[in-house]
């Protein structure tokens, strides 16, 4: 676990642990857990469970992100995957379901990976064509209604609970582990590291850079899959047109909160999903706070901009000024 | 011309593409539906030729849709609550979206950010803004407002050429002149191929990145009032999802996105391109609009697949003559 904790993590950990401190001025029983039919509740059980769309995306996202790329389709990823397994809930078993919706993640994220490792194209302009076009595919799946579905099974994956904890957060932490386990007990988040520290110098060396890249567009693809299937499941329907809509920006928005650069190397996953919970925190605390959804925006910009500031390259800078300061005062 | 040829092909996929839909349905080929055509899509040429300088310079905005919507909410506010007179609201919101650019074209340059990164800020910072402003749709009854959508020229064939259509015009052939003539014009081209070597050559790469996000958020904040035009009213929702348009027309129209090559003029083709393909498919009727979703993927999809291709074969030289035929 040392390996997936650099050192800077101390600030995100930090910034979560003063977020919820802020969460429970505005809300005494934020930190309230209780029993109810085999399942808990509470705000904290629900900022995971919440969030878990989040987390999910930020897990193939920051692997991305990590060979330098980008990936803006997960959203509309989500609602095609969605789409797909509301369709089919109602006369399909689950297995079938999951196998379909996740088969078109995967596709999904070969196509992008395809794009970019083969064709060459930039990350951005290769996976905004699939954002543009698969909200229309998506909307082409349901025909532009929304579809419902009753399938208590599809269900339970939304809703249900293993222990009392509900089976979004469940699945998240599964993958998180099967995500750490595969890229950091073997060299391969090495490789993907290498990858999007120098493209060039890697290949050299022997990283098979395209495999590297086309694999992380295709994890992306699945995970986001992943995420479209609970988000269906957890309001029984899709909705071809805002499922996981501008979900792609909370994404990267999580992993650069988890001190992933957008310019790809180093990465990780754990401080990605402390990013997701740290955004889920503060949209919770700010439904909690009685203050109106509106100023969610206002201050997911100044915490984004306030992060970006501390991660800049040019900090070094700003600290020289901080430290000029220090030796004017006396 | 270097970057010639992208566009040859995007002005050769619209005349197809104009072709095809004027033999389905011949009623296309008017000056009604062109004119039409030039309004509904007015904001979006506006801000697309912004968009335009941003991406040449090897940056991206993707705060202008947002832009657009704070600046509608602002100005249905400023005129009907806080009794502004209209043309004070218009400069008001022009040197605030104007503020707004250079702030975030200098956070990019003094801190030396990823420009997508800043401006994803700087759209939730505009959305978030207009939300508190007003929730609500704010209908904007001034007279200006009627007398300007009113006002049109008579085209030949009983087609208007209406005042926001003209004012997307002009703000074009701004666009095309200080691009091609001008020195920030150049600047904004040496920029796109490649920061250290533009600063190496004597540009001021700071000063330019701060300009070039200004007229960015500027034009933006131009087609905001463009918009409240179109609609009268202002809605802090309005023009979500405009950043991904005004992109894809840039891409569409030839504009390289890693920067350093590009035209405003195959902008507007390819803002053109989209207006027809959803004015096919309103005329077809039986189409559903996600259809306009996929075609301007494939469309997209296929202008990349083509400028890597001559990319490519731009790098092998020996490759050269056969790229040239094609």
């Amino acid at each position: 676990m040392t390996m997936l904790l650099p050192r800077r993590g101390l600030a995100q950990i930090l910034a979560l642990i003063v977020i919820l401190a802020a969460d429970r001025v505005v809300s005494p029983q934020f930190f309230d857990l209780r029993l109810q039919d085999g399942r808990l509740f509470g705000s904290l059980i629900d900022v995971l469970n919440r969030g878990t769309p989040v987390a999910l995306l930020s897990l193939g996202m920051v692997l991305v992100i990590a060979t330098r790329g980008i990936d803006l389709s997960v959203g509309a990823v989500m609602a095609i995957c969605g789409a797909i397994a509301a369709s089919l809930a109602d006369t399909h078993s689950l297995p079938v379901v999951l196998a379909a919706a996740l088969g078109a993640g995967l596709v999904c994220g070969l196509w992008n990976g395809f794009l970019v490792a083969v064709l060459g194209m930039q990350p951005i302009v290769a996976t905004l064509i699939l954002m543009v076009a698969g909200r229309g595919i998506a909307q082409l799946i349901t025909e532009g209604r929304i579809v419902t579905f009753t399938s208590p099974d599809l269900v339970w994956l939304g809703t249900g609970a293993i222990l009392g904890v509900p089976v979004p957060i469940v699945i998240a932490l599964g993958m998180l582990i099967l995500t750490g386990a595969v890229v950091r007990g073997s060299a391969l988040g090495l490789l993907i590291e290498a990858t999007g520290g120098n493209a060039r110098a890697s290949e050299l060396a022997g990283v098979g850079t395209r495999a590297m890249i086309l694999a992380v567009y295709v994890w992306c693809g699945v995970c986001a899959a992943l995420a479209g299937v609970i988000a269906a499941a957890d309001i029984m329907g899709a909705d071809a047109n805002n499922a996981g809509l501008w979900l792609e920006l909370d994404a990267i928005l999580a992993v650069v909160i988890g001190g992933t650069s957008l310019f790809g190397g180093r990465f990780s996953l754990v401080l990605a999903v402390l990013g997701a919970l740290i955004i889920q925190t503060m949209n919770t605390g700010i439904l909690l706070s009685g203050y109106p959804p509106e100023f969610n925006l206002l201050v997911k910009a100044v915490v984004v901009l306030a992060v970006l500031l501390l991660q800049s390259p040019k900090l070094s800078g700003f600290a020289g000024i901080m430290a000029r300061l220090r030796r004017a005062k006396p | 011309m270097k970057g010639l040829p992208p566009v040859l092909i995007t002005a050769i996929v619209l005349v197809v593409g104009f072709a095809l839909c004027a033999v389905q349905f011949p009623n296309i080929a008017s000056t009604r539906v062109v004119g039409n055509l030039l309004t509904d899509n007015a904001f979006l040429g506006i801000v697309a030729t912004g968009m335009t300088f941003v991406i040449i310079s090897g940056g991206i905005d993707l705060s202008v849709g947002s832009v657009i919507g704070f600046t509608t909410v602002f100005v249905a506010l400023a005129i009907e609550r806080w009794g502004m007179p209209p043309l004070v609201a218009f400069v008001a919101i022009l040197v605030l979206s104007a503020a707004f650019g250079a702030a975030m074209g200098a956070v990019i340059h003094v801190f030396d950010l990823p420009p997508f990164i800043v401006t994803l800020a700087g759209m939730f910072l505009a959305r978030g803004a207009s939300f508190l402003l007003s929730t609500e749709s704010v209908p904007i009854t001034a007279p200006v407002y009627s007398t300007v959508s009113d006002f049109a020229l008579r085209m030949p064939g009983g087609g208007r050429l209406s005042a926001i259509a003209i004012i997307m015009l002009v703000i074009l052939i701004g666009g095309i002149l200080l691009l091609r003539l001008t020195r920030f014009g150049a600047n904004v081209y040496a920029l796109g191929g490649g920061r250290a070597t533009a600063s190496l050559m004597g540009v001021a790469v700071g000063r330019m990145t701060i300009k070039i996000y200004m007229l960015s958020s500027l034009l933006a904040g131009t087609a905001g009032i463009v918009f409240s035009f179109y609609t009268s009213a202002g809605y802090s929702l309005s023009a979500v999802g405009v950043e991904l348009d005004s992109i894809a027309a840039v891409v569409i129209g030839g504009t390289l996105l890693t920067g350093g090559q590009g035209s405003v003029i195959g902008t507007f083709l390819g803002v053109l391109i989209q207006g027809m393909i959803q004015t096919y498919i309103n005329f077809d009727g039986t189409l559903s609009s996600w259809w306009t979703k996929i075609a301007t993927g494939i469309l997209l999809f296929a202008f990349i697949a083509l400028q890597q291709g001559l990319v490519a074969l731009a790098r092998r030289p020996a490759a050269k003559r056969a790229g040239a035929i094609s």
